[in-house]
């Protein structure tokens, strides 16, 4: 009943022309920047705040909520047309819908992307009003060993579904990692592969690599033979979705609703792992798997749906306690100080307009999400049709300029273009760039948080396994390997990153 | 009529030529001005620019834009105003951490005491000593005790080199003499899920990040870091009375532009401080950090180029005899 009642407080905020206007906003910027390659929501969202000053603090918020899972919205339609993607969990998402763009489904695919994007949207949205705080609470149990545990599993399940090129998997995985390093170690503040430039010291931009070694070298590859290319595919056949291929999405838009749902719901890069951990699951259970990577619609279905429901539950620890779990939610929370609110645990008692408000818009944000993207998908798939020659200096262009908002960095450009040629070569000898984003994106995580646990037991590795959260995790990490050397399971195993011959 | 209207547009022009020329130092200032924080956007120092900049915006009749360049414990964007041409469109809000980078960064590419020419002092936002809610001591005297006689079984987060955080737990190790593992966190928000997650003990933070946790219990508060107690936080005994007063250190920030710029553009951007720091949204919303702004007096060069000075050699000590240092 307190629920009910509470949510009907929120949707009457949320229905308030107002906040509906300033929701749309949100989303259609969010959708807009989310396109844009290299322009994610971080961007938008600082450059926003000012603006937000003259705002009451509900439209400001639901304006700033819109336009971060606005970004998770668009953010695949890049990915999918020029293989493009603008942040972690759309990398997974260009691996198959590229394909499927190349074979002239990008309709279909964009619209497996919003569908399931919606469905995975209103599933979060009634988790965080009924559970959030439950779910905050449980997530808190996990430390630095737990993480630890989780990534490793993650990184297991995707290696041990690699064969044939799994020798090249594994040395992309740990290219990967070696970038990641790049940068001032968090622990010691020794800068580590920056060469004593001073620029390198926060890292490596994941943005920058990502639109290097998926979109310049597949813009390169592209140039390779001026008669050869075979980028940009004039005919589509059909926008819409048919029958099978419904049926073909239902089971993995549940499954990548759960799981995103859950990792979401973990401050500590819970949410970067949701779209890498759907498509190794999809793939691993699929009666086909020898579609993956060329254009499978499950590969595209499950990761959507779970990077959506991840972005949506990663505000439960924001919400209900005040922590934020990335960097776009530590924005949020300048946002809500800068408004006058202090996030925190008392937000949900002290603010119940508020709090139920921005719940209640994240529904409707999500309806007009879809709205808005069902209708655009043609306008999208037009694009295609647009000569290869305008097209790739104005992504280039959009990808620096993007790159460049974020920090001011000049190196984040400059590595655009170094990565844009190691993807080349890289592509050439025919290593994939998906597995080589994984261990970028997760190796960082790894260390960190196993340094961590290290630290936190003075140097005892035992503490992994006293832990039951970290043991059980573990165990099944354990497991997925036993299992992948198994002869039976041999025979079945697919590749789970390879994405072309 | 012809010639007149040549004429007369002829003297109009000469007339704005000699009235921009006049001008030029009293027009200061002309187009808007960027105010670089070293830090990432939505941080606590990010939030006391962005209120800052939105009232000196009015009162200089331009758009005063934050720019976050974050990076190397924020030598990346001080290094970057210290090189910016000295016309008083580009300046620099940094923290307390302008007087501790040359100790911990051994090859900084510049000089905070002679590349910048000081503004004035903003705010010095107060810290507190939490700890998860189930930790045994419940008073600072208890908290003292048990830090000696449990030593480095005790963990201490802090958000990373050189963070504000980090610097309190040194000087509460100082202060006590002893040793507690230390545990860096990539920013304060991580380091505040473990503590309320259970995961790690204690943890030396600003008020921006603590204060709402306290109120709401989810952890456990000692003191907090100042000469007097905080009005939102009445209960909370200062260091000084709880009996460790050689625990006083806060956040103290500063807004700097590049060494050269004229007095007259200095003074110009001083009282647009000045004019913010007395604003009551601005008071307000420091009040909600925790915090309050400095008084006029202090929001001035004279002042700031004091507490650089001062802090500079503080921190030499503490950060050498720690032996803690980035690169």
């Amino acid at each position: 009943m307190d629920i009910i009642a509470s949510l009907g407080l929120g949707f009457s905020v949320a229905l308030d022309p107002i906040n509906i206007f300033y929701c749309f906003i949100g989303v259609l910027l969010g959708t807009l920047v989310g396109v844009l390659p290299g322009i994610g929501p971080t961007a938008t969202i600082a450059m926003l705040l000012p603006i937000t000053f003259s705002l009451s603090p509900t439209a400001a918020l639901i304006m700033l909520a819109g336009i971060y899972y606005g970004a998770q919205y668009g953010g695949s339609t890049t990915a999918i047309l020029i293989n493009l993607p603008g942040e972690s969990s759309s990398a997974v998402t260009a691996i198959d819908g590229y394909q499927m763009a190349r074979k002239g489904r990008a309709g279909a695919a964009l619209a497996t992307a919003a569908l399931g994007s919606f469905f995975a949207g209103t599933v979060a949205t009634l988790l965080l009003a009924f559970f959030a705080p439950p779910l905050a609470r449980a997530a808190l149990n996990f430390g630095a060993p737990e993480y630890f545990a989780l990534i490793v599993l993650g990184l297991l399940v995707s290696i041990a579904l690699a064969h044939g090129s799994l020798l090249k998997a594994l040395g992309m995985i740990v290219l990967g990692l070696l970038l990641g390093m790049v940068g001032q170690d968090i622990y010691t503040g020794q800068p580590r592969f920056t060469f004593g430039v001073r620029e390198l010291y926060s890292g490596l931009n994941f943005v920058s690599v990502a639109v290097g070694v998926f979109g310049v070298a597949e813009i390169l590859r592209n140039l390779e033979s001026e008669k050869g290319r075979d980028v940009m595919v004039k005919t589509v056949t059909g926008l819409w979705l048919s029958k099978a291929d419904f049926r073909r999405i239902i089971a993995p838009v549940i499954r990548g609703t759960a799981l995103g749902s859950l990792l979401g719901v973990l401050p500590g890069g819970g949410h970067i792992l949701s779209s890498f951990a759907s498509y190794s699951t999809e793939k691993r259970i699929s009666k086909h798997p020898e579609e993956f990577g060329h254009g499978a619609i499950e590969g595209v279905a499950g990761p959507e749906s779970a990077n959506n429901a991840a972005a949506q539950t990663s505000f439960i620890p924001l919400l209900t306690l005040g922590i934020p779990a990335h960097p776009v939610m530590a924005l949020m929370v300048g946002a809500f100080i800068l408004q006058g609110i202090t996030p925190g645990p008392n937000v949900i008692n002290d603010q119940p307009a508020l709090f139920w408000g921005i719940i209640a818009s994240m529904w409707i944000g999500n309806v007009l999400l879809v709205l808005l993207n069902l209708p655009l998908i043609g306008l999208w798939v037009k694009m295609l049709s647009i000569p290869y020659r305008a097209l790739f200096p104005a992504i280039v262009l959009f990808a620096c300029i993007g790159c460049f908002s974020i920090n001011q960095n000049v190196y984040d450009i400059y590595a655009i273009g170094f990565f844009g040629i190691v993807g080349y070569v890289l592509i050439r000898f025919g290593c994939e760039p998906a597995p080589l984003l994984l261990g970028f994106v997760l190796g960082p995580l790894l260390e960190e948080h196993l340094r961590r646990a290290m630290i936190i037991s003075r140097g005892d590795p035992m503490i992994f396994l006293e832990r039951p959260i970290s043991a059980t995790l573990l165990g099944l990490a354990v497991l997925a390997v036993v299992i992948a050397a198994l002869p039976k399971f041999r025979k079945k195993r697919n590749e789970v990153f390879v994405e072309e011959d | 009529m012809k010639t007149n209207a040549i004429k007369f547009a002829a003297a109009a022009l000469l007339a704005g030529l000699a009235m921009s020329g006049t001008a030029f130092g009293q027009d200061y200032p002309t187009k808007p001005v960027t105010v670089v924080v070293p830090f990432s956007a939505g941080g606590p120092t990010d939030t006391v620019a962005r209120l800052i900049a939105e009232v000196m915006s009015k009162d200089l009749g331009q758009q005063v834009v934050v720019q976050n360049v974050g990076g190397a414990g924020g030598t990346l964007g001080a290094g970057q105003v210290a090189t910016a041409a000295d016309d008083g469109y580009t300046l620099l809000l940094h923290h307390i951490g302008m007087s501790t980078a040359p100790s911990l960064y051994r090859s900084l590419p510049y000089d905070p005491q002679t590349d910048f020419a000081t503004i004035g002092l903003i705010t010095s936002v107060p810290m507190t000593l939490v700890a998860r809610k189930d930790f045994e001591p419940d008073t600072l005297d208890e908290l003292i005790a048990f830090v000696k006689a449990n030593g480095e079984d005790i963990t201490y987060a802090h958000a990373g080199i050189g963070s504000a955080s980090q610097l309190c737990g040194m000087l509460f190790m100082e202060a006590l003499g002893t040793q507690m593992t230390t545990v860096p966190y990539q920013g304060s928000g991580p380091a505040m899920t473990d503590i309320i997650g259970g995961q790690i003990d204690l943890l030396c933070d600003q008020t921006t990040n603590t204060t709402s946790q306290i109120q709401a219990g989810e952890v456990k508060a000692y003191a907090v870091t100042t000469p007097e107690r905080l009005g939102n936080l009445p209960d909370l005994p200062t260091t000084a009375e709880a009996g460790l007063p050689g625990l006083q250190v806060g956040v103290w920030h500063g807004l700097y532009a590049p060494v050269g710029t004229t007095p007259e553009i200095i003074a110009r951007l001083g009282s647009s401080l000045q004019a913010a720091l007395a604003d009551p949204t601005v008071i307000e919303r420091f009040a909600e950090l925790g915090t309050v702004p400095v008084s006029a007096a202090e929001a001035t060069p004279a002042a700031l180029t004091e507490m650089l000075t001062s802090q500079t050699a503080q921190w030499k000590g503490i950060i050498d005899a720690a032996g803690i240092y980035a690169e």
